[in-house]
């Protein structure tokens, strides 16, 4: 039996950090969609869920960052330099430098609400059961 | 989470995108725009698309992204050169009998209007699916 509702929710809750930080990395992307020299990012989702649920648990040990020469460890990364932010590779880059496939996003965002969705209807079960067990009927 | 930045993101690039259509609208109602004087005359504007860089604060850098939004650095003026057209009869021709008429190339312009229209719908519809999900998100337990 689960303890805390951290851990009854489950992957879920990460997820659906992930998820939302992946819909503003496309919206980013389609509104760069004519942006000379903008590169489209998207991100790796496994690598992202493994860094923010090794944050959630907390478990790990941080690199201390007390100059500005200092490389911190791999959970006080900077957004720029995220680990799992990847760019992507163009099927037919534009002259400009522009990166963005409108239609590659589009398909992307699709996809992301989607997923999205589907964690929100995972969590929406996980709730219920719960008051269901509150409850008693 | 910092309650879906991508309102924001779309938000810049709509805005963005109706500058662009704003220039092409002022292009084309300008193209016959004459003038008796090579340097006086209407020049073709375009906007200038830039990706903003957020500043990120290091306790911040978990939930932002490299960049955020997009937004128009400027307006330049095209230094493409009138074209000279002589008429004579015209009140506003010059010595020699010739107008100059601005560079406004039509069919660019045309093509910049479709291609910052559909720009702009991409963005209108992120916004309302980020709207869709965030309402559901509020709706999280409800039933």
């Amino acid at each position: 039996m689960p303890t805390s509702l951290d851990q009854y929710v489950g992957v879920h809750a990460t997820a659906l950090d992930v998820r939302a930080r992946r819909t503003e990395l496309i919206a980013n992307n389609l509104a760069n969609a004519d942006t000379p020299g903008f590169k489209a990012r998207d991100m790796d989702f496994r690598a992202a869920m493994a860094r923010a649920a090794g944050e959630q648990t907390a478990g790990g040990v941080h690199l201390a960052t007390t100059q500005a020469g200092h490389i911190g460890g791999a959970a006080s990364a900077d957004a720029a330099t995220s680990p799992d932010l990847k760019y992507r590779t163009p099927l037919a880059p534009a002259l400009d430098g522009n990166t963005v496939d409108a239609q590659l996003e589009q398909a992307a965002f699709a996809e992301n609400a989607v997923r999205y969705q589907a964690t929100l209807t995972f969590l929406n079960s996980k709730f219920r059961g719960l008051l269901t067990a509150i409850m008693g009927s | 989470m910092s309650s879906f930045k991508a309102f924001d993101i779309a938000g810049s690039g709509m805005s963005a995108q109706s500058v662009r259509l704003n220039t092409t609208a002022s292009n084309l109602a300008n193209a016959e725009s004459v003038s008796g004087d090579a340097a006086s005359v209407y020049k073709p504007r375009h906007p200038i698309f830039e990706a903003v860089r957020a500043q990120l604060a290091a306790g911040a850098a978990r939930e932002g992204n490299a960049n955020a939004a997009v937004r128009v650095s400027g307006i330049y003026e095209s230094p493409a050169p009138a074209t000279a057209r002589y008429e004579p009869g015209n009140p506003l021709a010059d010595t020699n009998g010739y107008v100059y008429a601005p560079a406004v190339n039509v069919v660019e312009e045309m093509v910049n209007m479709i291609s910052a229209s559909r720009s702009y719908q991409n963005n209108v519809e992120v916004m309302n699916t980020s709207k869709e999900l965030l309402m559901a998100t509020l709706r999280l337990g409800q039933g």
